[in-house]
């Protein structure tokens, strides 16, 4: 298989993945803390980088360290968590830019395609199928607990924990979107979309559904559009979700 | 471990159960046991913590001092008001099957309990935050019920509902505690109501409680103490 049909396989699965994970963060009304969660892995890749590993795999581990500590502290204190994620964010992204620096960190920032290897695309799409599966699976216990905690303990439904491996799992979709989005715009591919379906669709398959090929068409689109004009894929496929976006407002 | 004879006849006992808000007290030392089969009726002021007391219960917010359901309770919760986005792509089908698909319980009695609650099925569709107060308190009603509960916490379970349903609400409660044996917990304002279905009444108020059967509980005088007020059945809130 060649490079690119890999990449744009790869892009697909991370685009069904974010279109997916965005619905519930933005009915959970997530959604600036869901954007802030992204900038949690600048610190991780500058770390990588200084220590001579794997950009991903150090952004991929402060996301998930990043986002127990904001799960940890949510449970412990009570406090709103976009309060929690609204200090670590600041401190995180403060912390990358210190460890990070030139075009290194505007890659990090804004993703920059670089060359994929065939472990990176093998665990991508495991990330990408692991992501879908969740969301598929839980859906049902994560509307119940949307709707209201208390009726979904009651129904048997161990909020605390769902809460958790949600936030991973929402860490997980964004270190998969990296590589083509960046840390400042990977959040955006996940909450564009899914705001997008929240404005067209009346009941939760609409919204999945609308979701997901909203996320796919942007990351398609983009990335053609990035080849044409020669520029980095990111801007470009945020650039059409947020048109999309605008034309569900006429409707 | 063989569950004691209490923990047969008591679908709930509670000792001692304080509950705090930081600095503030909420309620200390509530003591009560409600046996299988029977209603509580827990009445009280606004901000006397009816509801927090139910939260407590289900293990919703941290508490002091001992809960103990039976073994085998599966309970069904009402919630008061919830705060719904009214563009909240979520219909009421979504919610009931999500119910139905976590409890595994059929499509079967998923109808069953729309038919229950009277929920008229091409409502089913509707946005959740798009339903009047009426139908929304009556899918949560048919919500709790999926999943054969045999413990039902009911908070002001009639609010929003206009008088007929009320009636038929308060006779399903009961058919289902004749037919079933379902125990029932019921934060209500409507006296009447406590003084004619309930087995046992607890009052809150912040300074006292009172607990016992609701013909020695609700006399004159401790509705007195309790709302502060001459009292005279059927107290409703303001607005």
């Amino acid at each position: 298989m060649g490079l690119e049909a890999s990449s744009l396989i790869l892009s697909v699965a991370m685009a069904v993945a974010a279109g997916l994970v965005g619905c519930f963060a933005v009915m959970r009304r997530l959604t600036l803390a869901a954007d802030a969660i992204s900038h949690v892995a600048l610190p991780g890749i500058g770390l990588a980088l200084v220590l001579r590993m794997q950009p991903m795999a150090g952004a991929l581990a402060m996301l998930l360290i990043g986002t127990t500590l904001i799960w940890a502290l949510e449970s412990h204190t009570k406090m709103p968590t976009e309060t929690i994620v609204g200090v670590v964010f600041s401190v995180a992204l403060a912390i990358g830019s210190m460890t990070t620096s030139g075009e290194q960190l505007v890659e990090a920032l804004f993703g920059g395609a670089g060359n994929l290897t065939n472990s990176e695309f093998a665990l991508g799409l495991v990330g990408a199928a692991a992501v879908i599966a969740f969301i598929l699976k839980a859906r049902n216990s994560l509307i119940v607990a949307l709707v209201s905690p208390e009726i979904a303990l009651t129904s048997g439904i161990n909020v605390s924990r769902l809460n958790l491996v949600y936030l991973l799992t929402f860490a997980m979709t964004v270190a998969l979107g990296l590589r083509y989005l960046g840390v400042l715009l990977m959040g955006s591919l996940i909450i564009i979309p899914a705001a997008t379906a929240k404005r067209l669709a009346r009941d939760l398959n609409g919204m999945l559904v609308i979701s997901v090929i909203v996320a796919v068409a942007s990351t398609l689109l983009g990335t053609y559009a990035a080849g044409r004009f020669h520029g980095e894929t990111g801007p470009f496929i945020i650039t059409v979700a947020g048109g999309l976006f605008l034309l569900s407002l006429l409707a | 471990m063989k569950p004691t004879d209490s923990e047969v006849t008591n679908a709930l006992e509670v000792e001692n159960l304080s509950v705090h808000f930081g600095a503030l007290e909420v309620f200390r030392g509530l003591s009560f046991t409600v046996p299988r089969g029977s209603s509580l009726a827990v009445i009280g002021p606004n901000g006397s913590g009816k509801t927090v007391l139910f939260k407590a219960l289900i293990g919703s917010i941290p508490s002091k001092g001992r809960i103990r359901w039976a073994p085998g309770v599966r309970l069904g919760y009402v919630p008061q008001k919830l705060d719904i986005e009214r563009d909240l792509p979520v219909s009421g089908r979504d919610l009931l099957r999500a119910k139905a698909a976590v409890s595994k319980s059929s499509n079967e009695a998923l109808m069953t309990a729309l038919e229950q609650v009277e929920f008229d099925e091409l409502t089913l569709s509707v946005p959740i935050g798009a339903m009047s107060g009426g139908q929304f308190q009556r899918l949560l009603l048919a919500f709790a019920l999926i999943g054969e509960p045999n413990v039902l916490l009911l908070d002001e379970p009639a609010a929003g509902i206009d008088e007929p349903g009320q009636e038929k609400l308060n006779t399903m409660i009961q058919r289902l505690q004749e037919e079933k044996g379902v125990t029932v917990l019921l934060i209500s304002h409507d006296l009447s109501v406590v003084y004619r279905y309930a087995t046992a009444v607890l009052c809150l108020s912040r300074t006292h409680t009172w607990y016992g059967a609701p013909q020695t509980v609700l006399n004159p005088e401790m509705l007195q103490q309790l709302y502060g007020a001459p009292t005279h059945f059927h107290i409703h809130d303001g607005p």
